[in-house]
């Protein structure tokens, strides 16, 4: 079983994740259309560049915006959430054996221990979104069953993955359950809602490009998110 | 499929269909026979399929349902944090619900989009601004207009307006020969007070071509008068139109599409016709919108611009007091606390807050800036034809408080509002809630204090 959720379906999975990402990628970029969307992309092209920038700069560094200033308890958990899902999914050595095991590709690694740190703050954070969603009416009334699954998905692979590195439980078992749950989500980001982790880049170039070109950009301003 | 006679997919294209139209005051039978109005969901479909590309399905799509759009509102604000007025809930009730049924909706629930569509959202673009994910939810509800415009549920005033661009290419029923007469007259006017002064015609070209709001003609001919005054008090080589002065489109409110590129096509015509050296527009925020920045875009223009340089009256009145061409007396500078309101259409959407506050800063001795302002102002509250519809005037007067409380809190008497929309809705706001401040344009009061040369003087002039 072990063989098999880190061979055949381990390529599968990151096969789907990969070509998922590259045709979403195409896709969003094949069906911009410069009259629909009224935005000059090909005649602009330096305002554009410089508008899309702009747009995903700002938004990716905490309290680069004035969307994050003004929720700064929220910016802090969903940069820490997403920030805490890369870097152990990326640098935690287990990952990194796999990853030279198979492929010969070694990187940067950060302690075992760290792990837990990272799993802790997922932890928590997931915890505060799913408050979030509970309590305050504004969320609530958008909340839907769909994004506790998201949330499922992206949290799984920390659950399985804490009892995995404990030995909590039996060992063999939840490696492989936690290994499965990590394929899940990467089989899950090409096709749901956490297709942002492309499209947010896309969307956010797109409206960037829009105010860098059309609005305001070719006037001299630069848009201050 | 069910169609009333005044209510119903066609779009108004005749003077007769107009009066109609007109005549059914307050769109009493209009909106009776909207309930029975059906729904032709495969029309419904078919646009959406063949319109709802990558940007709008991904803006639908990756919505993380954070609800940080909530307060970037004003709606939402107005309306005591109701969770209905949250942007990405109002967008995914009715566009999103429509997209997920693939256009299987009914009668009921287009009625519930036109209401959100047209009152619930004044396309301000305020939460696009505010969302992590980059999300422009006044975009996609200019978007839901369009789709409801196509299925006839569209407010009366709004199927009007249209109708008006599509009859008479101008938001007001003026006519080629209403128009210039109305200049004839204006022009005759300003001999009473000033010499050598003109409002030439059709002159080809010329530095400027100006175009203007189809009410200024209709209700507001002063506002003429006093462009007139300025263009020629800085010795501009400027003219109008005969055709194609009508720089509005209500159609862009109304989601007709269709009359839109038909509406700016027009004035370009007469871009193409005159060959001025630019064309400056009066100080209506959504007729810039139209006609400078989205109308290249209908028209087919790959360049995203107009035939020929076009920009707002504020660039031309910065560009004019800071050149000199306008000469101000420093005396009569404005004393008091002075405001400024953004349009949301050329501030945040055209980029002309700081060149609005370069204007600010030859006019007024004590300034003061609302909060938030520039390119994170609210909207007036009137916004997006919010002010001319009749069926939704309570819910406009109650998003109108944001932009009150602004004001209120600036300390000022008196508003500097150039966009006519926001004009409309502090002037409207004055008289709901009883308040002691004022609202002005720009022109009466660059006319007030411009410096008049001793040749545009009369003779027996005795001003001085």
């Amino acid at each position: 079983m072990y063989e098999f959720v880190t061979g055949p379906l381990a390529w599968l999975a990151f096969g789907i994740f990969f070509i998922g990402l590259i045709y979403r990628t195409v896709w969003y970029f094949r069906g911009l259309n410069w009259q629909a969307d009224r935005v000059a992309y090909r005649t602009n092209v330096s305002f554009g560049i410089k508008g899309a920038i702009r747009s995903i700069f700002f938004w990716v560094v905490p309290f680069g915006t004035r969307g994050w200033r003004s929720h700064p308890v929220f910016t802090i958990i969903t940069f820490g959430f997403h920030l805490s899902l890369l870097i152990s999914a990326i640098f935690l050595p287990a990952h990194n054996y796999i990853l030279e095991r198979k492929w010969g590709i070694s990187l940067f690694t950060i302690p075992s221990g760290t792990g837990d740190v990272l799993t802790i703050f997922v932890l928590i954070a997931v915890g505060m979104f799913i408050i979030r969603r509970l309590v305050l009416p504004e969320v609530r009334i958008i909340t839907t069953a769909y994004d506790y699954l998201i949330l499922a998905i992206a949290v799984a692979p920390f659950i399985t993955g804490f009892i995995a590195y404990h030995q909590i439980f039996e060992y063999k078992l939840w490696l492989i359950l936690h290994i499965l749950s990590g394929e899940i989500m990467l089989v899950a980001i090409p096709f749901t809602k956490l297709s942002h982790f492309v499209l947010f880049f896309m969307s956010r170039m797109q409206l960037g490009m829009d105010y860098g070109i059309k609005r305001g950009g070719m006037k001299g301003t630069s848009m201050s998110w | 499929m069910a169609e009333g006679t005044l209510c119903n997919r066609k779009t108004i294209d005749t003077k007769e269909d107009l009066k109609a139209l007109m005549a059914d005051a307050g769109g009493k039978q209009y909106y009776q026979e909207m309930e029975e109005l059906d729904v032709d969901q495969e029309k419904l479909w078919a646009t959406i399929q063949g319109s709802l590309k990558s940007r709008l399905k991904t803006w639908l799509e990756i919505c993380a349902h954070c609800g940080m759009c909530a307060d970037s509102c004003f709606l939402y604000t107005a309306n005591d944090k109701d969770p209905t007025q949250v942007p990405s809930y109002k967008i995914h009730q009715t566009l999103g619900v429509m997209v997920k049924k693939k256009g299987k909706v009914d009668n009921e629930f287009m009625r519930m989009t036109m209401d959100t569509a047209w009152s619930k959202c004044s396309c301000c673009t305020r939460c696009g601004v505010y969302c992590p994910m980059g999300i422009d939810m006044g975009i996609m509800f200019g978007y839901v207009r369009g789709l409801c415009f196509s299925q006839g549920f569209v407010p009366w005033e709004m199927k009007i307006g249209s109708g008006m661009h599509r009859v008479y290419k101008a938001q007001m029923d003026v006519t080629t020969e209403d128009w210039v007469d109305t200049v004839e007259f204006e022009e005759e006017g300003i001999m009473d007070e000033y010499k050598n002064m003109s409002i030439p015609v059709d002159k080809e070209n010329a530095d400027i071509m100006y175009t203007l709001n189809a009410r200024e003609a209709k209700h507001y001919p002063e506002d003429i008068t006093e462009a007139a005054i300025l263009f020629n008090l800085a010795g501009e080589n400027w003219t109008v139109p005969s055709v194609g002065w009508e720089q509005t489109s209500l159609s862009m409110f109304a989601g007709d599409w269709a009359s839109c590129k038909a509406q700016v096509e027009n004035v370009y015509d007469a871009m193409n016709r005159l060959k001025p050296k630019r064309m400056i527009g009066t100080e209506c925020g959504h007729a810039h919108r139209a006609t400078v920045i989205e109308g290249p875009y209908w028209a087919g223009l790959e360049s995203g611009q107009p035939p020929v340089e076009s920009i707002h009256y504020v660039e031309w009145v910065a560009e004019a007091l800071r050149t000199g061409k306008l000469k101000l007396d420093p005396s009569k500078k404005i004393k008091e606390p002075v405001t400024l309101q953004d349009s949301c259409n050329y501030v945040r959407n055209g980029g002309l807050g700081e060149i609005t506050r370069e204007i600010m800063g030859y006019i007024a001795e004590d300034f003061r800036e609302m909060t938030p302002n520039g390119q994170h102002n609210y909207c007036c509250g009137g916004g997006g034809g919010f002010n001319g519809i009749g069926k939704y005037h309570h819910e406009r007067n109650v998003g109108l408080k944001v932009k009150m409380d602004q004001i209120l809190a600036t300390d000022c008497k008196l508003v500097i509002s150039p966009c006519h929309n926001c004009w409309d809705a502090i002037r409207d706001m004055a008289k709901v809630y009883k308040l002691d401040i004022r609202w002005s344009f720009l022109k009466p009061i660059l006319v007030d204090m411009a410096i008049v040369p001793d040749q545009f003087k009369l003779d027996d002039d005795d001003e001085d």
